[in-house]
């Protein structure tokens, strides 16, 4: 069985926590997680995190709007019960378009905002009446903690690394144990 | 990170860490509430119960309590409903379309404005509900089967076009808002000692703990919705201004009216979050957050707009004239030297005149002339609304159909109620919630603060002398 440390590494500033990142994995230990009070730039890259897909999803989201708007006018105002009003023309979709235009944007804009909106709380568990996700209530005020699970050789050396450039706090959360791999 | 130049304006003043900002933002909410913040809630929930009892007899009885008459059909109720749809433009054009463009000093002030946005937005769906006569069948406006109504719904209206953008705009607005303000509860949460209030922001916080991956995610979510609210909120006022457009009066059939409005808004609603602005920075002490400097930026939004405004009333003149339609001279000439002439000249001299004030940079660097003046465009651009529906409509085609208007105590009511309303809600907000983005603050400490500034120019000047040598 291979036991592992909990750890927190607490910084007061954004720099010795990218470079203590940068260091780590350097040295091969895979960084966890990281709490922040604001988005630090490059960090996700520096931790190795894959881009984010929400801009795409969003997009998706758009376009379902556009058709939903366009289906829906379609079926309203040209099928199910078409009617000639102010002499605007209404027997083919793409001679009454122009009017449909304000619309179709809307209902694009709406899909595309609320329901990435809506992916987003989802993927990250963002819900009201949630337990609060940061370990240490000073990382959403001035604090930036990383958190890791090492063994205890890897301990050893993070904190090293972390010391060096400027940790404020280091400490074992406690410990869990993994059933080794055949 | 970023870098920027020393000789820039700090855009935060004083010693600060981000210590220091979490604490002089939250500062307000966890002190006691002022004697002040009382005296303005009562007055603006009494205007509020005004309103409330003039929106309750006009849903009693009917629209007829309103000045309103058959030839002027749109009167108080479209012209507010403009004023405050205009005015909820400047929270979205700082928060979105500033952030596509890095204005880093919108941060001061976007939190607020977005607020200032949806209240306002809230004010003007109570007029546009209420003026349809009879509020309780309301839903016929949305897409329902003809057994709700009559028929479906009139894709070709513009006023149509209008339920859908209002209602995106509002929802949109909410959301975007609501996004930014979720890392700010989770830092009120986590200082809060009383355990009913932290609970509430706790709900409120939505369980945010800044995870790496969440603010990765929250940027993205961010960049698009602001890519998004931007053709959105020209849109909306875009749309708005089809009311009147797509229509064959005189004076209404324009083309000029959508980029009209959309400047016309944002000229009204800067001048709206100076209004409020310049008050809750002397109120909650925010003054090293929100410097003269951005004062003075808004003031130079409020100049160019202002100056569109301008040019476009001189347009409007100028095609009556070459038009050589004759209907469409009357209306203009009606406007400037007819029985509401004065309205004409208020909107005028509000509008066109006032804002060129601020070439002067004292003056665009006052906070006492920038209070009075932006009082003053937000009465230049109610009578904007005024002079394109009522003049116009008194007025129209056919003589014998001319009449006049005068407001009842229902309309001042509803009009008093709403800016009450909006009083009660913006007090609300600025006494909870934060009214300056924490999270987004803090990013700018090191480029825009003035402490940092100070030492990257000693340390500018020492690689120079090393230079020298």
């Amino acid at each position: 069985m291979l036991k592992k440390n909990k750890i927190h590494i607490l910084f007061g500033d954004e720099e010795p926590l990218l470079k203590t990142v940068i260091e780590l994995r350097k040295a091969g230990i895979r960084i966890k997680d990281a709490f922040t009070p604001f988005p630090v730039h490059g960090l996700d890259a520096a931790m190795g995190l894959p881009r984010t897909r929400i801009a795409i999803a969003s997009f998706i989201y758009g376009i379902t709007g556009t058709s939903l708007a366009t289906l829906m006018m379609w079926y309203m105002m040209i099928h199910d019960w078409p009617n000639d009003i102010g002499g605007k023309p209404n027997w083919a979709y793409y001679y009454n378009m122009p009017s449909f235009i304000p619309i179709t944007f809307e209902s694009t804009v709406f899909c595309a905002a609320h329901l990435m909106v809506f992916t987003y709380l989802m993927a990250s568990w963002l819900l009201p009446g949630v337990r609060p996700k940061n370990p240490d209530p000073r990382t959403t005020d001035d604090k930036f903690m990383l958190y890791l699970e090492l063994t205890e050789e890897q301990t050893k050396l993070a904190e090293s690394i972390a010391k060096k450039i400027g940790a404020e706090e280091f400490e074992i959360k406690g410990e869990f144990y993994l059933e080794p791999k055949y | 990170m970023h870098a920027e130049s020393e000789i820039r304006t700090p855009l935060i003043l004083g010693d600060k860490n981000y210590k220091q900002i979490t604490d002089d933002i939250i500062a307000p909410i966890e002190g006691k509430t002022s004697k002040w913040w009382y005296f303005l809630f009562t007055i603006a929930l009494l205007a509020a119960l005004w309103g409330i009892a003039s929106f309750t007899y006009t849903i009693g009885e009917g629209i007829g309590t309103w000045g309103s008459n058959n030839s002027v059909d749109w009167a108080w109720d479209i012209t507010n409903f403009v004023w405050w749809i205009g005015i909820g433009h400047a929270g979205t054009l700082i928060s979105a379309v500033l952030l596509l463009f890095r204005q880093k000093w919108r941060m001061a002030i976007s939190r607020a404005a977005e607020a200032m946005t949806i209240f306002a937005v809230i004010n003007a769906g109570l007029y546009v509900s209420l003026h349809t006569g009879r509020p309780w069948v309301d839903y016929w406006l949305f897409p329902l089967p003809n057994q709700f109504g009559s028929l479906w719904p009139n894709f070709n209206s513009p006023l149509l076009w209008d339920v859908f953008a209002v209602s995106t705009y509002m929802t949109v607005s909410i959301v975007f808002w609501y996004m930014g303000l979720i890392p700010d509860f989770a830092t009120i949460r986590d200082r809060m000692v009383h355990k009913g209030w932290k609970k509430f922001y706790s709900i409120l916080s939505f369980g945010w703990g800044g995870r790496a991956k969440h603010w990765q995610r929250f940027e993205e979510v961010s960049l698009v919705l602001a890519g998004l609210s931007t053709p959105l909120v020209f849109s909306v006022h875009s749309i708005v201004s089809f009311d009147f457009a797509t229509s064959i009066l005189p004076g209404w059939h324009t083309t000029i009216f959508p980029p009209y409005f959309v400047s016309g808004a944002v000229f009204s609603g800067f001048a709206m979050v100076l209004t409020l602005m310049l008050v809750v920075r002397k109120a909650y002490k925010l003054e090293e957050y929100l410097t003269i400097k951005h004062i003075e930026y808004m003031n130079i939004l409020i100049i160019v707009t202002g100056s569109i405004v301008g040019v476009a009333y001189l347009t409007e003149l100028f095609m009556a004239w070459y038009s050589g339609v004759e209907f469409e001279q009357y209306t203009f000439l009606n406007r400037a030297t007819g029985p509401m002439a004065w309205s004409y000249w208020a909107m005028m001299t509000c509008n066109v005149i006032s804002p060129q004030l601020f070439w002067i940079k004292k003056i665009r660097t006052s906070i006492l002339a920038t209070f009075i003046l932006s009082i003053v465009v937000n009465i230049g651009m109610w009578f904007e609304r005024f002079v394109i529906i009522v003049p116009t409509l008194c007025r129209t085609f056919l003589p014998s159909s001319w009449a006049t208007y005068t407001p009842t105590f229902v309309d001042i009511g509803m009009f008093i109620g709403t800016i009450g309303f909006f009083g009660v809600l913006f007090l609300l907000f600025s006494r909870y919630f934060p009214v300056i983005a924490i999270a987004e603050t803090k990013t700018i400490l090191k480029t825009s603060g003035e402490n940092f500034k100070k030492i990257a120019a000693a340390q500018h000047k020492d690689h120079h002398k090393v230079e020298q040598h």
